[in-house]
């Protein structure tokens, strides 16, 4: 009987801590989204557009899932350095220069990241803080 | 009975009273004015108001083709100041005066002008990449380039509009982001922050009560 109790207690307690650490990471993302919103307003918000709709052929919509997902490895560093290549979004091309952001924290990056990553019609989850960093490490 | 009549007649005139009011409704005047003594046809002495106006202008458009104030004669336009490497404020501005420019295409009394303060780079035919990326496709929008100081004297003098070399901000320079409504005869009638959305809004509900002015 007391093994099942401990037993028991053990089961619960690692249960409990999944279920927390769940919880850890949405309220990360709560975070980096709220965060995010405020960087992107600031930042991007001129170019990109509120909703993220982009501007003519000038700055292109951040409403083209594939590409984010193909680039994902790629985005900390073009928000971070700005890019000059040219980019195909939603089958139109783009090759204004965008211009780099070297004032942003490698936080704030990971933040405004998430944010576009999960709005205007995208899903792709949280990414961590130490992830975007070794990112920017690594830039071309 | 005589008071059922009585009383419509009164909520009548109140209405018409009120509605008169309305119609009234003229747009306001900036800049320096003073007054004159004119002599009306009958020969007659009086005294004018003179208010400040834009002086003649010639500047290459995106087109590369000379293009001056003639182009505008006649017509409500709207001017505004920016530079197409900018990357905070023109954006947002031009992307709120798009939404003007979508509204009043087809109307032949209104246009637009658009100086670029960035007298280095944006040559005409960056001025044309700028303008057909933005989806500006027709005359009805103009993007000129001229001189660093007729643009800059023109901007402060004459349209009162702020701009300025300044190697510390991000772009290169610094500018405010109004759009100035400027009537038929080339006074300044309006000036709308161009980057907030309301006063966009105003702007478009202005130009029709501009236009109508004209239309007594």
């Amino acid at each position: 009987m007391r093994k099942y109790i401990i037993y028991s207690i053990f089961l619960f307690s690692v249960v409990a801590v999944i279920i927390s650490c769940q919880n850890q990471e949405t309220i990360d993302l709560q975070n980096y989204m709220s965060n995010g919103k405020d960087i992107y307003k600031a930042k991007c918000q001129n170019c990109h557009g509120e909703n993220g709709e982009g501007l003519g052929q000038l700055a292109p919509p951040l409403t083209d899932s594939v590409f984010l997902k193909t680039n994902k490895e790629n985005l900390a560093c073009i928000i971070k350095n700005g890019t000059n290549e040219k980019i195909t979004i939603h089958g139109k091309d783009y090759q204004e220069k965008m211009p780099g952001f070297p004032e942003l924290a490698d936080i704030d990056v990971a933040q405004v990241m998430v944010y576009v990553t999960n709005s205007f019609g995208n899903h792709q989850g949280f990414v961590p803080y130490s992830k975007v960093s070794t990112q920017l490490q690594n830039c071309r | 009975m005589n008071k059922i009549i009585s009383s419509i007649a009164i909520g009548m005139l109140s209405v018409t009273i009120l509605s008169s009011c309305q119609q009234e409704k003229k747009l306001p005047f900036y800049g320096e004015r003073y007054a004159e003594t004119i002599k009306d046809a009958a020969g007659v002495e009086k005294i004018d108001t003179v208010y400040q106006t834009i002086p003649n202008w010639a500047f290459l458009n995106q087109d590369s083709v000379l293009t001056t104030n003639k182009a505008t004669d006649g017509k409500v336009y709207v001017a505004d100041f920016f530079f197409t490497s900018c990357s905070t404020i023109c954006p947002t501005m031009h992307r709120n005066l798009m939404t003007v420019y979508n509204d009043f295409k087809t109307n032949p009394d209104v246009m637009f002008v658009s100086h670029t303060i960035d007298f280095k780079y944006d040559k005409p035919s960056v001025l044309k990449k700028y303008a057909q990326k933005l989806g500006v496709d027709n005359a009805k929008w103009q993007f000129l380039y001229g001189s660093k100081d007729s643009v800059y004297t023109l901007a402060e003098k004459n349209y009162l509009v702020a701009v300025g070399e300044d190697s510390t901000a991000k772009d290169g320079y610094i500018h405010q982001g109004y759009l100035v409504l400027i009537d038929k005869d080339r006074r300044i009638r309006g000036a709308y922050d161009g980057t907030k959305e309301d006063q966009v809004e105003q702007l478009k509900k202005d130009i029709p009560v501009l236009l109508a002015e004209y239309k007594k």
